[in-house]
C-alpha cells in the first residue's frame, strides 16, 4: 500500500501475508501510525491496495460490501437515528415483523433494553459502542472489523465492553479483525496476535494466545505472552 | 453578574420588562422634551395601532405580507434544497456554479427591483421575485456547507450498509447536514420578512411595507407608521421564534448542542 502525499509517495503496508480462518478473533497491534487503521480500511474494502489482493472466500474484495461490517472508534452512530433506527440501519429490504424481530434480538444482545426510542445523545460512551456493534451484527456479516473501538472509553468501561464483546462473539461466531494499540486488550481478546512492524507495516509476528476463555490474567502464562508482545513491540519490562 | 452565574426564574422576565419599561420611558419623555410635531409618543402609537386594528386594514396587509413571503420563501426552500445537496455532493457542478453564486449573492435583493418589475410589473408578482431571491442563496449556502461537514465517517459507515449514492444522500447526507440547513433556512426566514417589507414599497398597494409607506404619504400620519413597524418586528420575531422550535424536534437536537 502505497500514499501520495505533497509529491511523495509513502510507503504504507508492504508485504503484508496472512490467513485468516473462520471465527477467528484476530489483534493486530503494532507502533502508532504504522498502518493498523490502513490494514483494517483495506480488508473492508474502504482502500484498494496498490499492489496485491485481500481475498475472502475465493472472492476478491473491490470495495465495502455488507457482508463485513468496519466499526468505528468515536461517532460511528448516527445521531439523527433512536437506538432502534441505528440498529435497522442496514434492514430496510427486510419486511417490518423481520426487522422489528432483528432489532429487539440485537437490542437485548448488547443490553439496550428501555433505550430503543432513545437518541445517541443520550448514550453513554460505552453505550453508543455497543449500538455501534449491535448495528453492525443486524445486518448478518460474516466479519467484524473493529477500529480501536473501545480507544476512546474509560479503561473501567473498556475492561467491561471486552467481556461483552467476547460475550457476543462466543454466541454469535463472527471471524473479528480488532485493531488495537493495548497490549492487555490483545492478549485477554485474541485467538491470535498479528504485530506489525513501524512504516512500512509488515507482519513481524503472529503470536497464537492458547489460553482458553475466559482467562486469568494474573496466571503465568497470560503474563508470560503479554511480556513477549511488549518485547516484540520494542518496549521495555519496566516503566 | 457574570457568565457563570446563572440567572434565577425571575430575572428572566423581569430585568426584560425593565428594559422595555425604561426605553418606552426614554421615547415618551424624549417626544414631550423635544417638543417634535412630527414623531409620534408611544401612547399615540398605541391609539394608531387600535385604529388600524378597528379599520380591518391591519390584518388584511399581515395576510398579503404573509402569503407573499410564504410564495417566494416556499419556492426558494423548494429549488434550493435540492440544488444545494447536489452542490454539495458533485464537486465538479459546484465549480460550475460557485462563480455565478459569488457574483450574485452579495447583490442586495433591493437592487433587483428595477429589474424585477421590468420581468413582472406590477403586482405580487415582482414582490414573490424579490423574496424568493433574498432566500435562495442563504440555503443553498447552508446545504453546501451543510452536506460538505457532514463527517466522512458517516458516509463510510452508509456505504459500508450497501447504500446506493441516491440511498446515501437521503438516509445519510441529508439528515447529517440537516440541523445546518435548518439554520439555513431560519436565515433565509428572516431575510425573506425584511425584503417582503422592501419589495411592498414598490411595486404593491398592500401588505405591511404599502402600509408604513402609505401612512407616511397620505398625511404624514407617523403615529401609524411607527405602528406598523412595531408589528413588522414582531411577527419577525414571532417566525423566528417558531422557527427555532424545530431545532428541538429529536432528529435534529444533536446538531445544537453547543449551540443552545
Amino acid at each position: 500500500m502505497v500514499f501520495e502525499r505533497d509529491g511523495q509517495a509513502i510507503s504504507v503496508l508492504s508485504d503484508i501475508s496472512l490467513d485468516v480462518g473462520d471465527g477467528e478473533f484476530i489483534c493486530i497491534v503494532g507502533p502508532s501510525g504504522c498502518g493498523k487503521s490502513t490494514l483494517l480500511n483495506t480488508l473492508a474494502g474502504f482502500i484498494s491496495p496498490t499492489s496485491g489482493s485481500v481475498v475472502i472466500d475465493g472472492e476478491a474484495v473491490t470495495g465495502p460490501d455488507p457482508r463485513r461490517i468496519l466499526v468505528f472508534q468515536d461517532h460511528g452512530v448516527f445521531p439523527w437515528l433512536t437506538v432502534e433506527g441505528n440498529i435497522g440501519f442496514g434492514l430496510s429490504k427486510l419486511p417490518r415483523a423481520e426487522r422489528e424481530k432483528r432489532i429487539a434480538h440485537y437490542v437485548n444482545m448488547v443490553r439496550l433494553q428501555g433505550f430503543e426510542r432513545s437518541y445517541p445523545s443520550d448514550l453513554s460512551g460505552g453505550m453508543k459502542q455497543r449500538l455501534q456493534v449491535a448495528r453492525a451484527l443486524a445486518v448478518n456479516p460474516d466479519i467484524l472489523y473493529l477500529d480501536e473501538p473501545f480507544g476512546a472509553l474509560d479503561s473501567i468501561t473498556r475492561v467491561i465492553m471486552r467481556g461483552e464483546l467476547l460475550r457476543i462473539w462466543q454466541t454469535e461466531r463472527r471471524t473479528i479483525f480488532f485493531v488495537t494499540h493495548d497490549i492487555d486488550e490483545a492478549v485477554q481478546l485474541a485467538d491470535r496476535v498479528v504485530v506489525l512492524s513501524s512504516r512500512p507495516a509488515r507482519v513481524q509476528d503472529v503470536l497464537s494466545i492458547d489460553i482458553p476463555h475466559p482467562r486469568n490474567i494474573s496466571s503465568p502464562r497470560y503474563l508470560e505472552l503479554r511480556d513477549e508482545l511488549l518485547k516484540q513491540i520494542g518496549l521495555a519490562y519496566e516503566v | 453578574m457574570n457568565s457563570l452565574s446563572k440567572l434565577r426564574p425571575w430575572e428572566k422576565f423581569f430585568w426584560p420588562l425593565i428594559s422595555a419599561f425604561l426605553l418606552l420611558a426614554l421615547w415618551h419623555y424624549s417626544v414631550i422634551w423635544t417638543g417634535t410635531k412630527v414623531f409620534p409618543s408611544p401612547l399615540s402609537v398605541l391609539r394608531g395601532l387600535t385604529q388600524l386594528i378597528h379599520q380591518h386594514v391591519l390584518w388584511k396587509d399581515i395576510a398579503d405580507s404573509f402569503r407573499r413571503v410564504a410564495i417566494g420563501y416556499g419556492a426558494a426552500a423548494v429549488v434550493a434544497i435540492p440544488l444545494g445537496l447536489t452542490l454539495g455532493w458533485y464537486p465538479a457542478a459546484y465549480q460550475v456554479v460557485n462563480p455565478v453564486m459569488q457574483i450574485l449573492r452579495p447583490i442586495s435583493p433591493i437592487a433587483w427591483i428595477p429589474v424585477a418589475i421590468v420581468f413582472f410589473g406590477i403586482g405580487d408578482r415582482p414582490a414573490i421575485f424579490l423574496v424568493f431571491l433574498s432566500a435562495f442563496f442563504p440555503i443553498v449556502v447552508a446545504c453546501i456547507s451543510g452536506v460538505s461537514r457532514v463527517p466522512p465517517v458517516f458516509r463510510r459507515a452508509g456505504r459500508n450498509f450497501g447504500l446506493s449514492p441516491i440511498q446515501l444522500l437521503a438516509r445519510v447526507i441529508f439528515p447529517a447536514a440537516l440541523p445546518q440547513i435548518l439554520v439555513g433556512l431560519r436565515i433565509a426566514l428572516g431575510i425573506a420578512w425584511l425584503v417582503v417589507v422592501a419589495g411592498e414599497m414598490i411595486a404593491v398597494d398592500s401588505g405591511l411595507g404599502y402600509l408604513v409607506i402609505d401612512s407616511r404619504n397620505s398625511g404624514n400620519r407617523y403615529d401609524l407608521v411607527v405602528a406598523a413597524m412595531l408589528v413588522i418586528g414582531l411577527i419577525g420575531l414571532a417566525l423566528d421564534i417558531s422557527f427555532r422550535r424545530l431545532e428541538k424536534a429529536p432528529s435534529v437536537r444533536w446538531g445544537f448542542r453547543d449551540a443552545s
